[in-house]
């Protein structure tokens, strides 16, 4: 009993700890993304533009092409259901609505959580066992502002773009079920499927996704930096910084998904 | 010696890692122009002694000066200021691996000078030759040899023409004859410039030949202080252990045989 007393409570430490160190990273990241660059200190721009290649640009055809089988998928599955009623042209609706609210920004995370969260850990982690970390500090150099910045402002920007391509991958990969399926004429298909969207409809999942970019950003830097103990300390904050980052996107999705139902 | 005139002064640190106690109550003070080597078994603490010489950890109790501010207490600011007088030799050498050499001897005077690009690339050549890596500016660090690698990170110490250098093990690691070139690159550089420096190392050789004076630490705590020869003299049955190179089992029977002996009185 007094053993299950101390796990709990050791875990609840745990807990607040850890989002105690995330959330004064994203104040950190915050103040030199947004305040720090108005007083004159300068944003690594170059850096950030690299990291939008890698992790925006380079993630391209596989955020691509898993939404368009999900597409396909979900107009196939909604197709099994809705043809007992004979209300198979309403697949298009399903399948616009449910990318662009739900399935484009979540895939999208989750596709970058795998991709960026775990090598943003891997890179801060490599360099805090190699001393690199101690060394910028040493030279006077902020990490954050050299290391954490560039990567967020990449994800800022790069997780609405990606997500609108997931939501447009996947609306095209219903509209292959329903053309060779259903013989559904492709501009029919495509004009249907903007009656249904309502602007509200995307920019939700835009929204989450900004929320999304910002979490992973997080999680694998704050992953990264807390490395302790050589190369296991490296692999370990590389998994933990996938699972971290796709639970607590989960999460969110749940979070904004009920606010938006019942407030938008 | 006058405290006004040390230009790292440490007084009463105490540091814990969890509950496990590191230093405790380390008084020492750094004279100007001075090397200073700090002496002891791994695991004693003198990495932790020399981050926190850095202010890259917050100790327990105590504080840290150099020249007369403590960076226990000072602003980002105040703190990166005093940081741009020192240079750091890392164990590891700690250089950036996604940078050539002579990318990451450039970073400081990049990031905090206003200097030309030119003089800049001219100031860099001048760092890889001070420290004889002559014409491996282009290489990347994965590229080089352990040896090569603690010089560069020197180089890249030396950027800011750096009042304070501060080195972690610079030998440690290395083959007697590389060994022996370091500790000769640490000699010129005293002999050369102002340099105020503490250097951390576990091998006598070096230590007797760099230090103007010693401390040696044992558990977290400085048990010897002194000139090459006071350290030779001392009569601390640890710094004898450590002098003589006696293993830690035969120290442990001896003291047991001492207690045995005294046990009856
Ligand atoms: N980040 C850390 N967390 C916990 N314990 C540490 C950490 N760094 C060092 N230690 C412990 O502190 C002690 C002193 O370490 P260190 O200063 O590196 O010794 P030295 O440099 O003299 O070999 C060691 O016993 C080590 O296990
Ligand atoms: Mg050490």
């Amino acid at each position: 009993m007094g053993s299950l007393l101390a796990y709990v409570g050791r875990g609840t430490l745990n807990f607040l700890r850890y989002t105690g160190g995330i959330a004064r990273l994203g104040k950190d990241a915050a103040y030199w993304t947004l305040w720090a660059p108005l007083r004159g200190k300068g944003i690594k721009g170059r850096a950030a533009i690299h990291q939008m290649v890698l992790a925006g640009v380079n993630a391209v055809p596989i955020v691509s092409l898993i939404s368009f089988f999900v597409g396909l998928v979900l107009a196939l599955q909604t197709a099994y259901e809705l043809r007992k009623y004979g209300g198979t042209v309403y697949v298009v609706n399903l399948v616009a609505v449910a990318m662009s609210r739900q399935l484009g920004p979540l895939m999208t995370a989750v596709i970058v959580a795998g991709r960026s969260a775990s090598s943003f850990a891997a890179e801060l982690g490599t360099m805090k066992v190699g001393e690199e970390i101690d060394a910028l500090e040493t030279i006077g150099l902020n990490k954050v502002k050299f290391l954490v910045v560039p990567k967020f402002l990449a994800l800022l920007l790069v997780m609405p773009c990606l997500t609108l391509l997931a939501d447009l991958a996947g609306i095209a990969g219903g509209s292959i079920f329903t053309l060779y399926e259903l013989g559904m004429p492709m501009g029919y298909y495509w004009t249907r499927a903007t009656e249904a969207l309502l602007l509200r409809d995307i920019l939700s999942g835009l929204i989450k996704s900004v929320v999304f970019g910002i979490i992973i950003t997080m999680v694998g830097c704050y992953e990264g930096l807390a490395v302790r103990g050589g190369a296991e300390g490296v692999g370990r904050a590389t998994t933990s910084a996938v699972v971290t980052s796709i639970t607590l996107v989960i999460a969110a999705d749940m979070f904004f998904s009920v606010l938006f139902y019942y407030l938008w | 010696m006058d405290a006004t005139d040390a230009v790292i002064r440490i007084e009463g640190l105490t540091t814990h890692y969890g509950t496990r106690r590191i230093l405790n109550n380390i008084n020492l003070q750094v004279r100007a122009r001075e090397t200073l080597v700090l002496l002891g078994a791994s695991g004693t603490g003198k990495s932790t002694l020399l981050r926190h010489i850095l202010a890259l950890e917050r100790p327990t109790e105590g504080h840290v000066f150099i020249n007369g501010i403590d960076t226990c207490r000072a602003s980002e600011e105040e703190l990166n200021r005093v940081r741009r007088r020192m240079g750091v030799l890392f164990q590891s050498g700690a250089l950036f691996g996604s940078m050539t050499l002579a990318d990451n001897v450039a970073l400081p005077l990049r990031e905090l000078t206003k200097l030309e690009e030119s003089t800049i690339q001219i100031m860099v050549r001048m760092k890889l030759d001070l420290v004889g890596l002559t014409g491996f500016g282009d290489y990347m660090p994965a590229q080089l040899s352990g040896g090569m690698r603690k010089r560069a990170g020197l180089a890249r110490a030396l950027a800011m023409d750096p009042e304070i250098l501060l080195f972690d093990e610079p030998s440690a690691g290395l083959d007697p004859i590389t060994a022996a070139g370091i500790d000769a690159l640490i000699l010129n550089l005293k002999k050369t410039f102002p340099l105020t420096m503490v250097v951390v190392t576990h091998e006598l050789v070096s230590a007797f030949q760099i230090a103007d004076r010693i401390a040696m630490l044992h558990e977290g705590e400085v048990i010897a202080l002194g000139t090459v020869e006071e350290i030779k003299q001392a009569s601390h049955p640890r710094v004898q252990q450590f002098l003589n190179r006696v293993p830690e089992e035969q120290m442990r029977d001896r003291e047991a045989y001492l207690r045995s002996l005294t046990a009856g009185f």
